[in-house]
């Protein structure tokens, strides 16, 4: 028991495009009182980009963390590739995180390494035999995928928040994941770098093939990454569709976000 | 009527349990609440312990990483241990060989001086004041990558935080606290031979003469072994309270206080029940 083998749990095939990849169903969630999700369902297609947008604190970053296993969900599925992740034991999921990569909302670099050493952890850590010069290889090109090429000893604490980001995706990206997760990728960015990152989320699909997992509350980025956009609202995704789709929605939570018509949601509050 | 100030008042829309919270119970809740939380908490320092238990003996093992911790958290520590130990030599000598004086027996100064460094002083205070500063410092570090999701990152690269972040520190903490004990025995010794000799005119002989006929080694290991426990408990408190901030970075002010506060009562109470212990052997 001590000195057990892990033995893998996923039988991982790679995903034809267009089919179900991932699955929530009938999902809840709780932290103590305040209930995140209430019977949340949502899937997502290989090969595409959704983006989940809804309001600070409903939960969209938790959804992220339920699908790698960082956070567990009280009650419901989560299929990923036909395989119930529910069931995972955190060892299982160490699988699970080298096809499922995440994008933190502040980066999460490591601050006592160097960005060469940050994108090589996950290398280290999911293929243990590989050896130094392949590391070095893989990093540098990463970092050239990134547009940041060359930065390899230069210390997180040196770096723009743009930057950041970016070392960041180098990161998530090291051992060639079929899907990217990004958590609030263009919050706290200027204009200019945000349509950066934005550019290079629609790189990933396109130079990659990954499927993307956005959460945002930026609908410019909205609009311009995804193919499908879900909202998330009142505990449970209230609506799925094309970017058009939800632009002429009728979907009172979704009208209400994409006008920003704050105003009226208070009055409604109050009311309440 | 109410008004814009009103309106923006941060108390103004707090949620109901919030609004029962006081001085006396910041946290809210009933006593039974809140007891049954502090129980949870608890039960998941002895489950964390435990698997860093497990991970510790279990390979892949970490030295470099165990190696920097001990450079870190033991070498660093060296000026403060140092410093503690002399003057707590000093001044224990100073005392004794002043009331020793008054019934007589000055000569004994020096195998007093020595039982009470190794049996007690050395460890203890080595342990409040050396634990103080790297509790702290653990707690204060494991918390910042906890709230800017490091510790997140690290999981989701397939690493395990318990393997990489607590089992090198927690051994580091249980290797270094026994080795700063030793080396405070030693120096605390120097200190109060050297104080009685100019003080009282007694001889480093007769201090050192006396302190082997009277000293036993079971004396010295207890010492060594409160030093090992406190350790333990410093590392280990420090790292699961650095690990379980919560509220930014106001929570990780709050986990490196509450991890001084915590690891100098453990401290005391756990050298209490090991006294006991040692000397009913």
């Amino acid at each position: 028991m001590l000195f057990r083998h892990r033995t893998s749990r996923l039988e991982f095939q790679p995903p034809t495009r267009g089919e179900e990849l991932i699955r929530f169903e009938h999902l809840k969630k709780s932290f103590g009182p305040k209930r995140v999700y209430d019977d949340l369902q949502l899937s997502v297609y290989a090969g595409e980009t959704l983006t989940v947008i809804g309001g600070s604190g409903t939960g969209k970053s938790v959804l992220l963390k339920c699908l790698i296993g960082l956070l567990r969900p009280d009650e419901g599925r989560i299929v990923f590739e036909g395989q119930e992740l529910t069931e995972f034991r955190e060892e299982d999921f160490i699988d699970v995180r080298r096809h499922v990569a995440m994008v933190f909302q502040g980066s999460a670099l490591f601050d006592s390494l160097t960005v060469g050493e940050n994108i090589a952890y996950p290398l280290r850590e999911h293929f243990p035999h590989m050896p130094p010069e392949e590391i070095r290889e893989r990093v540098a090109r990463k970092l050239e995928l990134v547009n940041l090429p060359g930065i390899e000893d230069m210390k997180p604490a040196d770096l723009s928040g743009g930057m950041k980001k970016r070392v960041g995706l180098a990161r998530a990206i090291a051992t060639d994941p079929e899907v990217i997760l990004w958590d609030e990728p263009t919050t706290g960015l200027d204009p200019v770098t945000t349509e950066n990152i934005n550019q290079m989320i629609r790189s990933m699909q396109k130079q990659l093939g990954c499927t993307s997992i956005v959460v945002t509350h930026d609908m410019m980025s909205a609009f311009t990454v995804s193919d499908r956009i879900a909202m998330l609202a009142n505990r449970r995704i209230v609506q799925v569709g094309t970017p058009e789709e939800m632009k002429a929605s009728t979907v009172p939570e979704v009208r209400a976000f994409l006008d920003a018509r704050r105003q009226e949601l208070w009055t409604q509050e109050e009311a309440r | 009527m109410s008004t814009g100030a009103d309106l923006h008042h941060p108390r103004a829309r707090r949620p109901v349990e919030a609004s029962q919270a006081g001085a006396i119970n910041p946290m809210g809740g009933s006593f039974l609440q809140r007891m049954g939380e502090r129980l949870e908490r608890l039960g998941s320092l002895v489950v964390m312990t435990g698997q860093v238990a497990v991970r510790a003996v279990s390979p892949p093992y970490a030295p470099s990483a165990l190696v920097y911790q001990m450079e870190a958290l033991g070498v660093r520590s060296l000026p403060i241990a140092l410093l503690t130990a002399i003057f707590a030599g000093l001044v224990i000598a100073l005392q004794f060989g002043y009331f020793l004086a008054r019934f007589g027996v000055q000569y004994t100064v020096g195998r007093v001086v020595v039982l009470t460094l190794f049996r007690e002083l050395s460890p203890v205070l080595i342990a409040l004041t050396v634990g103080a500063r790297v509790g702290s410092g653990i707690a204060a570090e494991l918390g910042s990558m906890t709230v800017t999701e490091q510790v997140d990152a690290i999981r989701a690269l397939g690493a395990d935080p318990l393997r990489k972040l607590v089992v090198p520190r927690v051994l580091a903490c249980l290797l270094l606290t026994p080795a700063l004990t030793v080396l405070a025995d030693v120096v605390g010794m120097v200190a109060g031979a050297l104080v009685v000799n100019v003080q009282y005119n007694i001889s480093f002989h007769l201090f050192f003469q006396g302190a082997i006929d009277v000293v036993l080694m079971s004396d010295f290991l207890s010492g060594v072994f409160k030093g090992f426990v406190f350790g333990g408990i410093i590392g280990v408190v420090g790292c699961f309270k650095g690990l379980t901030v919560e509220g930014g970075t106001e929570g990780v002010g709050r986990a490196t206080t509450q991890t001084v506060a915590i690891t100098s009562v453990s401290v005391c109470l756990a050298d209490f029940f090991i006294t006991k212990l040692t000397l009913s052997l």
